[in-house]
């Protein structure tokens, strides 16, 4: 039939088809296995064996050359799933402290290609991390009877000092994100957390060696690869020396121990920091090995947040430990001279707004205001500054002028210590103001309390802290940093250059006489120490959660300072009462080495002090 | 020489599977002897199943065809709720020691029937009746293996329209099928990029509609002229557009195509009036279809299929890696069969697949443990070996004198070259992944004797094709 033929003309068309897709399909192939090498170097990826080389990690000393933190061995459970044979399971759980469902967990969570890409029943994979001493002792007994398992040596962080935690940090296990930011890590590699771990961790951590062993198809390891001529040595971790003292820093979290708050010295002439502590704080070793994710959660959860490092996080209003910049200020503006006087009647009047103050001999200077810490003094400076039409050409001028001075002080801006999460504390400009009130709806008055260090300005401990050794240093501040040494490398020159502030030097000399006969006369009497010519102002920083802060500034010895404080205890009182003693305490340790006779009682009475029970009325 | 061809192959599958799962150190609780040395067995039963299928008469075959169709609907339907889920399908039928996929054996029979139908006499496609009938036959299978979430398997099924084509069927809908596949491609690949506030996608699909509906028009009619006239036309439309775009008019190239379309229409329709051909029709009908499964294909991606679906297909055209998850196969698949060169590693040499770098790779993923030891001649050898026993499956179909014989020739040709395409295509990164193995080679009882059974039944036909009925 012509029909019938003419179908069957259509098996050519069929076939053709066919040819077709094996024409495509050949010159696919031979593209992908002739003409391009990518792939050829892929699977050299696949077939060598890069046993990684873990570097130990850099140690971490004092500034006196004490051992903080160093290296102890850990033991990961690693297996080949290949060369597992059948086990007693159950005894394996047992050994290692787990439940079967743990165990089928882990096995599933390894085996899925989402959670861990480079699976493969080949080589080895990681069962379990950071075995405690005594379960690797157990189970290194019974490993023969599982076999495809062995243990990893791996090392894990011990701390020799169960003190500044805060500062110190830890170490954790890299988190998927950690991998994608940055290819030196591989899954189950550790990585600085909080504190000196993280911010120092790329020196930390040291360079990762490789060991190239050639794989034959078999599996086989075939010797390294060209003699190990690519193979690459790891380099340990360079070793810090800190510029922590750290008998001064625990002699500080015994001090504040059931108080909450802070404490900030630094050594004036080098922005070096003696000590930080926050309180409460924890044992730096709960952080370690296998309890660390449950200590964190629990630290995490504890209502008096001890995992926030309240010397740089948190931003308190300063209270009186601000008053010395508003002197500052208003001496270099020409608002004053050292010798203006200002009228206190128990406090600044002006129409129905009053800021009380307390009783002192009325009118007086600079000096004598910072002694006894009068409010009517720096409210007066402040409008005078503020309000001046001749000198600014509005409010919002002065106030920007105002701003910049302390900004120069190290206030508004975070002061760059290495340390992560430090808070840049708080100074408002005119703008601020403007919307608020509306622009030129607001004047000094409105703004009064600024000038004692309350109202909308914020700073953290460690601003304080600055702001005492700038006044000791007379005008200039160094980076407060925690570094001291980088073994075989320099630290930043940013940490060695001093910055000035805008203030003259010379009338930081007012400031501190002011600051000095606080101590010998004023509010910081009880902080005198016996053969040392102490420095310091008070600061009583009101709240609206509650009981006042207690807050205490100073430096010692007023001639060639060396080292400058900040203490903030939240909730204590008056200044004189929690700030002042503790922080001539710390002073006192740190220059004698020990408490004088008569300063025992004071030494007792911070110890016992329980202020912790005042804090209940705060936000939890 | 099929035979011959057919033991070669088999062989050359039990060769591969040995060197897919064989295993260095003989310590391992996948010892080898079990993989290579089942598969053994199977060829073993397999070689006796096709004696068996030698010794029985070949008219068995034909008479009891819808038998034989009727049984594998009925078990198929068994399997969708007796069997046990399998990594998502329910596609296995458990019997103790033993487990068979229904599905590998509806080929045959849906081979059988369809065989059967057309050898009825009297049957023809061009009757509607018939022509339904014919579909039907291969439409059921499909839907019931959907159902056990075997997509990969009932999509074998597509592939008898080349059986149908044969015999008859307008050769436009292998057109309209290479249109489809064409268009979704084109629609999915260019759907992220946007020319303005439309997809570029669906403008490239409508480009390709005009410049079909132009070719056919170009085909039906000897002088050309209305084909000129609507390229002139589309021409015109394109470089107004362009000059408008050139000086930053925004044009909603969308509206434009649907604008384009509808003018054609008119056209067409009014080609029709005057000259009264039902070819201007179908050529309109296939326009206005082609525009109607544009839009579709948006939500058919979207909503129809699954999540790992679009995935796999993005994967195939390379819109992503995702070498975690999805691409991760295919990918080292690539790695295996590209490392492999010209001259392959040699025979269990190969560090990719004996390290098990790819998943499957004894079952699905076989060809990459021949394309990484065998290297590119191997690849192609196996290549070739498959199309030489195509090319004589579709000479002995031809060389049939019954339409049962030569319909039944043609549906293993079709189901053959389908799982060749589909899984070389695959594994070198041409297609989506679609879990089907490749005939002869890939691991599993199920598979081997399907397609045995398939084969020796044709084998058994054409020895008695001179026999009368």
């Amino acid at each position: 039939m012509r029909k019938d033929y003419k179908l069957a003309k259509r098996k050519y068309v069929i076939g053709g088809i066919v040819l077709a897709v094996a024409c495509i399909y050949i010159v696919r192939l031979f593209s992908l296995q002739v003409l391009n090498d990518d792939y050829k170097q892929y699977a050299d990826g696949n077939a060598f064996l890069k046993k990684t080389q873990y570097p130990s990690r850099g140690l971490i000393y004092d500034r006196t050359g004490k051992l903080l933190v160093f290296n102890q061995p850990a033991y990961d459970v690693m297996m080949i799933v290949r060369e597992v044979r059948p086990f007693d399971t159950l005894d394996f759980c047992r050994t290692l402290g787990i439940t079967r469902e743990q165990f089928d967990k882990r096995m599933e969570d390894m085996k899925n290609p989402r959670l861990n890409p480079g699976y493969s029943s080949y080589t080895p994979q990681t069962f379990m991390t950071q075995l405690s001493a005594q379960d690797y002792g157990r189970l290194q007994e019974k490993l023969y009877r599982f076999p495809g398992f062995f243990i990893q040596n791996r090392m894990l962080r011990q701390y020799a000092y169960p003190v500044a935690a805060n500062v110190l940090g830890n170490i954790r296990e890299v988190s998927p994100r950690d991998i994608e930011r940055d290819d030196y890590y591989k899954r189950g590699d550790y990585t600085g957390d909080l504190g000196i771990e993280r911010s120092y961790e790329q020196v930390l951590r040291g360079e990762k060696g490789v060991e190239i062993l050639l794989r034959d198809a078999h599996g086989r390891i075939k010797g390294r690869y060209e003699d190990g001529r690519y193979d690459v040595a790891p380099v340990s971790g360079k070793n810090l020396k800190l510029s922590i003292d750290i008998e001064l820093q625990a002699y500080g979290e015994k001090l504040m121990q059931n108080k909450i708050g802070a404490i900030v010295a630094i050594e004036p002439s080098t922005g070096e920091v003696l000590a930080m502590v926050s309180s409460p704080t924890y044992d730096p070793s709960m952080l370690v090995g296998r309890e660390r994710g449950k200590n964190y959660l629990k630290l995490n959860r504890d209502k008096y947040k001890p995992l926030y490092d309240r010397a740089l996080m948190a931003a308190y209003p300063p209270g009186s430990t601000f008053k010395p910049t508003q002197g500052l200020i208003f001496l270099n503006e020409g608002i004053i001279t050292e010798n203006t006087l200002y009228p206190c009647y128990h406090g600044f009047v002006a129409g129905r707004l009053k800021v009380g103050c307390h009783g002192h001999a009325s009118p007086l200077a600079l000096r004598p205001a910072l002694q006894t810490s009068c409010n009517a003094f720096f409210c007066y400076g402040l409008r005078s500054m503020i309000d001046n039409r001749t000198k600014y050409k509005s409010a919002a001028e002065a106030f920007n002028i105002w701003k910049d001075y302390l900004v120069s002080m190290g206030y508004g801006y975070r002061l760059g210590i290495d340390l992560p999460g430090e808070s840049r504390g708080f100074i408002p400009n005119s703008n601020y103001y403007n919307n608020i009130y509306g622009e030129n709806r607001w004047s000094a008055l409105t703004i009064i309390s600024v000038a004692i260090g309350q109202g909308e300005v914020l700073a953290t401990p460690l601003q304080i802290a600055n702001l005492a050794a700038t006044i000791a240093n007379r005008g200039h501040y160094y980076t407060p940093h925690l570094i001291r040494e980088i073994q075989d490398s320099t630290i930043s020159a940013e940490y060695t250059t001093p910055k000035h502030t805008m203030v003259d030097a010379h009338y930081y000399d007012y400031v501190v006489e002011g600051m000095r006969m606080a101590v010998t006369g004023g509010t910081c009497r009880i902080g005198a120490i016996p053969g040392v010519e102490v420095c310091g102002k008070t600061g009583t920083a009101q709240n609206p959660h509650g009981k006042d802060h207690s807050a205490f500034m100073g430096f010692a010895p007023m001639n060639n300072p060396k080292i400058a404080i900040a203490v903030y205890v939240e909730n204590a009182g008056f200044g004189a009462t929690y700030g002042v003693p503790i922080g001539s305490l710390m002073m006192e340790m740190y220059l004698n080495r020990e408490i004088a006779p008569e300063r025992k009682y004071l030494e007792e009475r911070m110890l016992q002090s329980n202020t912790i029970i005042y804090s209940g009325v705060k936000k939890h | 020489m099929t035979v011959i061809l057919y033991l070669i192959l088999i062989f050359c599958g039990w060769v591969s599977i040995y060197a897919a799962s064989y295993d260095f150190d003989n310590a391992s609780i996948f010892d080898f002897a079990e993989r290579s040395g089942k598969q053994l067995m199977w060829i073993g039963l397999s070689l006796m199943l096709a004696f068996m299928i030698l010794m029985v008469d070949f008219r068995v075959y034909e008479a009891y065809a819808y038998l034989f169709y009727g049984i594998l609907i009925l078990l198929l339907i068994a399997t969708i709720f007796l069997a046990p889920d399998i990594k998502g399908s329910h596609s296995w039928l458990v019997l103790g020691p033993v487990s068979l996929q229904p599905a590998e054996f509806a080929k045959f029979a849906t081979a059988l029937a369809l065989a059967k139908s057309f050898g009825t006499y009297g049957f023809s496609l061009k009757n509607r009746r018939d022509l339904i009938q014919a579909i039907c036959i291969i439409v059921l299978p499909i839907v019931l293996i959907i159902a056990q979430k075997e997509t990969g398997s009932a999509l074998v099924f597509a592939s008898l329209i080349f059986v149908l084509y044969r015999e008859g069927l307008s050769g436009l809908f292998l057109f309209y099928g290479l249109c489809a596949i064409v268009y979704f491609v084109v629609a999915v690949k260019y759907s992220g990029l946007m020319w303005g506030s439309v997809a570029a996608g669906e403008v490239l699909v409508f480009i390709l509609i005009f410049l079909v509906v132009a070719g056919m028009l170009l085909l039906y009619q000897k002088n050309g002229r209305a084909a000129r006239y609507l390229l002139w036309g589309y021409l015109a439309v394109g470089l107004v557009c362009g000059v408008l775009l050139y000086f930053d008019v925004p044009v909603n190239l969308l509206y434009v195509c649907i604008g384009a379309t509808v003018a054609t229409t008119v056209y067409l329709l009014v080609l029709y009036f005057s000259t009264r051909s039902l070819r201007v029709l179908t050529i309109l009908a296939t326009a206005l279809v082609s525009v109607v499964f544009l839009f579709s294909v948006d939500y058919a991606f979207n909503e129809v299929l699954e999540p790992h679906q679009q995935k796999r297909i993005k994967v195939a055209l390379g819109m992503e890696e995702d070498l975690r998850g999805a691409g991760y196969n295919v990918n080292q698949s690539k790695i295996a069969i590209g490392s492999g060169g010209f001259w392959g590693k040699g025979f269990l040499n190969g560090t990719q697949t004996k390290l098990k770098y790819v998943p499957e790779q004894d079952t699905d993923f076989i060809f990459c443990t021949i394309g990484e030891e065998e290297g590119f001649w191997g690849a192609v050898g196996v290549i070739l070996l498959f199309v030489t026993l195509i090319f004589r499956l579709i000479a002995i179909g031809e060389r049939q004198h019954s339409a049962f014989g030569r319909v039944y020739a043609y549906c293993v040709v079709s189901i053959l070259f389908f799982h060749l395409a589909v899984n070389v295509g695959m594994v070198i990164g041409l297609c989506p992944v679609i879990g089907i193995p490749l005939p002869f080679f890939s691991y599993g009882g199920s598979s081997l004797w399907g397609f045995t059974i398939l084969l020796f039944v044709l084998l058994r036909i054409d020895a008695s094709r001179t026999e009368r009925h």
